[in-house]
This record gives C-alpha cells, sequence and structure tokens, in this order.
C-alpha cells in the first residue's frame, strides 16, 4: 500500500440472492481527497459504502480502508473512520451534548477531550444556543452540520457521508461544503455520495457507477473533456441513459 | 414515557389483583317452590343466608325457571317437588332437583360443592328435629374434619394471585420494552450508526439492557409495596432473596427481548413475536391454572417458561418464607435460561451483514 492511498477497492462484488448490487468495481483513494461517488438511485452506491465501513460482508473481492483489510480488520477500520449516514442517525431524544458526549464515548474519548471537543464545536458551528436542545426539535441543516462535527469527534482519517446533503437549502449546502473543504484541507479523506451535480464539480475526483458498475473515473474537468459536455449534469446523464 | 411505564403497571396490578378472583360469589339463585310449607321455606330461607347466593325469585314453574336461564337471569334453580316435607317425614327421604348453568364448568363444579354443603346442613337439622327417642340407632355418624389452610390461613385469594399478577407485569414491560427499543433504532437509523463505531457486541448489549434491568427492579419495588400496603400480602420470607432471584430473571427475560429484536426488522414484528410468547408463558405459568392439571405434554412445554419459575419462587418465598435451598431447582434452572439466552442474543446480534 502506498502511503497516501486511504482506500483500496479490487473488484469488489455484493449479491443479494440473484441480483448483483455490485458489479467488480475497483478504485483508489488518496489521502486527503475529496472523493465524489455519483450514481443514480440504486446504483449500489450505499451498498459499495457500506461495504467499506464495515457494516456489510462483501461477496467477494478485496478492500483495504485506512489500512486496513474489510475482511480481517473490519474493528479496525471503524476506529479510523467516520459515518454520516442518509438517515439522520444522532438520538433525536438526546440533547446536542448528549449526543457529542455519548458518541465521543463510543469512541474511546476522554471525558476531558471531550470536553475539549465540545467547545471546539460550539464555537466553530455557533452552537451557544442549541447546545442543550433535544437533537429531534432542530432544523434538518442544523441536524446534518451536527451530524458530520460528531462524524468527525475521532479525528478519523476517512469520512463516509452517504447523501449528506439531501433535503437541505442551498445556503446550508454550500456551508456544509465548506465544512468539507475546510476538513480535507486537514488532511481528511472526505469519501462523499451525492446527487447534485453542482457538488460534483467541488470533489477532487469522481466516479460515476450506473447498475453496480463504476463507468467513469476521473476529475470534474476530464470527464467533461471526455464526454464533451459543459457541466458534469450532462456527463451524468450521457452516462446514466447509456 | 418513564411515568407510563410504572404508572400503567400498578393500575393493572390494582384492578387485576382485585378482579382475577376464582372465588365463586353472588350467584344468581332461583327457586321453583311446589311444597310451599315450612320445610321447604326453611330450606330456602338457608340459601337466602347464605353469602354465596343471591337469592333472586321463585319461578311459578319449571319452564319459566328454564327461560330466565338461557337469558343468563339466573345461574342455579332449586326445584322442590310436591309432597317435600310429608315424605320427608314420612320416608325419610325425598329428592330435590338442581339445574346449574355449567358453561363454565369450572364455576358450576364450586357452586355444586356449595348447593350440596347448604342441603347436607339442612338434612342434619331436619334430621335432628325429626328423630324419635327410640330411634337412635339411626343416628347418622358424623366425621368432620377440621381443615388448617397454611401459608394463607384466610384462603385470600389476593395473597395468592398479588405475587404473580406482580411477576406478570414485571415480565411484560421488560419484554416488550427491551424488544421494542433495540428494533426502533434499527428503524430509525442509529443502530447503523452505532455498528458504524467500533464499540464491542457486549458492550452494546449491556449498554442496552442494563437500563430496562433497574426499571424492572423499579417495578417489582412499586409492586411490592402496593402488595403490602395495598393488598396486605404477608412477605415472609427474605426480601433479599426476592431481589436476587429477580436479578438473574431479568437477564433471562431481557435475552429473550434482545434475541426477538435480532431477528426483526420493525417494532410491529417485535411487538407480535413478543405477544406471542407472553401469552403463552402467562397462560402455562400456573398463574392462572394449576400445572398439575395440565396435560403431560404440556407440563413438559412448561418447563421452558421462564415465568413459571419466577411465580413459584415468589409465592415460595412470599408467602411460605422459603429460602434459598428451597429455591434451588428453580434458579439454576433460571440461570441456566438466562445464560442460554443472553448467549444466543449475543451470537445472533450481527455488527454487518
Amino acid at each position: 500500500m502506498k502511503e497516501d492511498t486511504v482506500i483500496i477497492v479490487e473488484n469488489l462484488t455484493k449479491n443479494f440472492g440473484d441480483f448483483t448490487a455490485v458489479n467488480n468495481i475497483s478504485f483508489e483513494v488518496k489521502k486527503g481527497e475529496i472523493f465524489g461517488f455519483l450514481g443514480a438511485n440504486g446504483a449500489g452506491k450505499t451498498t459499495a459504502m457500506k461495504m467499506l465501513i464495515g457494516i456489510s460482508n462483501p461477496t467477494s473481492g478485496n478492500a483495504q480502508v485506512a489500512g486496513f483489510d474489510v475482511y480481517k480488520n473490519p474493528n479496525d477500520i471503524k476506529k479510523n473512520i467516520g459515518y454520516m449516514s442518509q438517515k439522520f442517525a444522532l438520538y433525536d431524544d438526546l440533547t446536542v451534548k448528549e449526543n457529542i458526549t455519548f458518541f465521543g464515548g463510543i469512541y474511546g474519548l476522554s471525558r476531558k477531550k471531550i470536553e475539549e471537543k465540545r467547545c471546539q464545536l460550539v464555537e466553530e458551528l455557533g452552537l451557544q444556543e442549541i447546545v442543550n436542545e433535544l437533537v429531534g426539535s432542530l432544523p434538518l441543516g442544523w441536524k446534518q452540520k451536527i451530524s458530520f462535527s460528531v462524524a468527525l469527534l475521532h479525528n478519523p482519517k476517512i469520512v463516509f457521508l452517504d447523501e449528506p446533503t439531501g433535503g437541505v437549502d442551498p445556503i446550508t449546502r454550500r456551508q456544509f461544503w465548506e465544512m468539507i473543504y475546510k476538513t480535507a484541507h486537514e488532511g481528511t479523506t472526505i469519501f462523499v455520495t451525492t446527487h447534485y451535480m453542482d457538488e460534483a464539480e467541488y470533489c477532487d475526483r469522481v466516479s460515476i457507477m450506473v447498475n453496480g458498475k463504476i463507468e467513469a473515473l476521473n476529475t470534474p474537468k476530464k470527464l467533461k473533456e471526455q464526454f464533451k459536455t459543459s457541466t458534469m449534469n450532462d456527463v451524468f446523464l450521457k452516462l446514466a441513459r447509456g | 414515557m418513564l411515568p407510563i411505564i410504572f404508572v400503567l403497571p400498578i393500575l393493572q396490578l390494582v384492578i387485576l389483583s382485585n378482579a382475577a378472583t376464582f372465588e365463586i360469589k353472588n350467584i344468581k339463585f332461583s327457586y321453583i317452590d311446589n311444597d310451599k310449607t315450612s320445610f321447604s321455606r326453611e330450606l330456602i330461607q338457608k340459601f337466602d343466608a347464605s353469602t354465596y347466593f343471591n337469592v333472586l325469585t321463585d319461578f311459578p314453574s319449571n319452564k319459566l325457571a328454564s327461560e330466565a336461564m338461557l337469558k343468563g337471569d339466573v345461574d342455579v334453580i332449586l326445584e322442590i317437588p310436591e309432597n317435600f316435607e310429608r315424605d320427608l317425614v314420612k320416608n325419610q327421604s325425598t329428592d330435590l332437583s338442581v339445574t346449574i348453568n355449567a358453561i363454565d364448568g369450572a364455576a358450576a363444579g364450586v357452586e355444586n360443592v356449595y348447593i350440596n354443603q347448604i342441603i347436607k346442613d339442612f338434612n342434619k337439622k331436619a334430621q335432628v328435629k325429626l328423630v324419635q327417642p327410640f330411634n337412635q340407632i339411626n343416628k347418622p355418624i358424623n366425621i368432620t374434619s377440621i381443615p388448617s389452610f397454611w401459608y394463607n390461613e384466610t384462603l385470600n385469594y389476593k395473597t395468592f394471585m398479588v405475587p404473580g399478577i406482580l411477576v406478570l407485569l414485571v415480565t411484560m414491560i421488560t419484554l416488550f420494552l427491551s424488544g421494542m427499543n433495540i428494533v426502533r433504532e434499527k428503524e430509525i437509523g442509529t443502530l447503523e450508526q452505532i455498528n458504524v463505531t467500533p464499540i464491542k457486541k457486549h458492550q452494546f448489549i449491556i449498554g442496552k439492557l442494563f437500563p430496562f434491568w433497574i426499571i424492572g427492579f423499579g417495578l417489582l419495588t412499586i409492586g411490592l409495596i402496593i402488595a403490602k400496603l395495598l393488598f396486605n400480602v404477608p412477605i415472609v420470607g427474605s426480601i433479599f432473596l426476592l431481589y436476587f432471584f429477580t436479578s438473574i430473571y431479568l437477564l433471562v427475560i431481557l435475552g429473550i427481548g434482545f434475541f426477538i429484536s435480532n431477528f426483526t426488522e420493525t417494532q410491529q414484528q417485535a411487538m407480535f413475536i413478543s405477544w406471542f410468547f407472553t401469552v403463552i408463558f402467562i397462560l402455562m405459568s400456573g398463574l392462572f391454572t394449576p400445572i398439575e392439571s395440565m396435560p403431560v405434554w404440556a407440563q413438559y412445554i412448561t418447563e421452558f417458561n421462564p415465568i413459571k419459575y419466577f411465580v413459584e419462587v415468589m409465592r415460595m418465598v412470599m408467602l411460605k418464607g422459603s429460602n434459598f435451598t428451597d429455591i434451588v431447582p428453580q434458579f439454576t434452572k433460571t440461570l441456566a435460561y438466562a445464560i442460554i439466552m443472553n448467549g444466543l442474543a449475543v451470537i445472533s446480534y450481527k455488527k454487518s451483514t
């Protein structure tokens, strides 16, 4: 494994009965990269991601995440990654503060460290007003930002974001992407799935999945040149329609 | 949610303990007096005096009485034949016709015993009355047994039922809560988030079940206080022993709850399966019907019923004052059950699919 490669995927496949959700995909992701994982609904993005984060067992193929094998050391992978799911997954019936304490505790952070992190978060996101409110009562945009921050609590090497900006307003989306940039700048690798093609433009490299296969993988600029279009939207449409 | 968890079971305990009675009282009694003599009136008087019978009406004919029973207005019809007094004086014997509504066979049996008791009593008095001085040899030899009821001297059914119903409540609440809770996390997606963290399986399971373990103790405590204060149920044995057994018993129930949640995707499914087992466990626990009177195959099934052991221990310790050596069989089986169920729960809980 090269030093600056944090995800290596080789011929990864996942079958559900007769249905092949992920069909023989291979790619690599470098350290500090923002890797866009695109595809239509049902193309297999989420399934592929779940294999990489160790909650879905591959049918065949190999994958290494943060230097650990998905078959042999799923728990070591989990220590080194953050994950933010499609569904909002903080506890609605706990306050922001309690959620931070809880997830910090699960990742084995000391009380002092959690306290430190919390203060930092409150400061950065301007949470002073809402830190003691139930997460369930917050607007979606806030929830997503907090969710992202919680995924970063334990300073993971890679953060997996599964459609983090679904249903969020444009301003919040912009703020969210600023957070992503900042995180990537600090050396954390970002693995993000999205439906928004304008977001794809923000990624360093983009892969496009169609029916379980990766049909294209390059920088947004090169992809546009390759498909002779001016926007990622058109690239996507050309590929997805076959 | 927390107030509901505690308030509802208390209501249940109070209501059920008062309502779930096997005492047969207020039997709707009616009679057809074809004799209308001092003897027949005396007999009816005896029924009237009994606390078990509500003497309703006298019917002029058997037909009207039967119609009343069909409608459910009466439970028992006593028909006193013509010449009741005359036959009794002359022949020293006569017949009475008793009709009992036996839709509930067990109740009918009990009613029959009550009726016979009263008639027997009446017999004795009639005999004494009719006995002639020279007839001394005919005097029946009286053998009476004097029962002494141990552990529940006054035969108070509440003393018997309250510990059992308490078991039922502790079981239902902890089983449903633990089963539902984890499935709920599956539904809202937080379980997936947890599965992505490096948390160990046993840490997660202990973390999930510990609160319900505590709630179980809370329920037991409140239940015991109510049993003592409201129903005056004696607590002869050691409270500590009760809690000790409960601590192991709750592990069984929580293990079952967790196990169910591992195999269900929605709260509806979990609810359905929990219900299925709870109903079987409760009806086969010896709480309402004695296990000894079940068919043999059913008795074998009850061996796998954790509630059975808890009901037994609860009644033994509370009413008999049994000590640890007395409950060793129940204890070992419950402990084995706890180990097996929690083992299965840990094995079947998968962080990845």
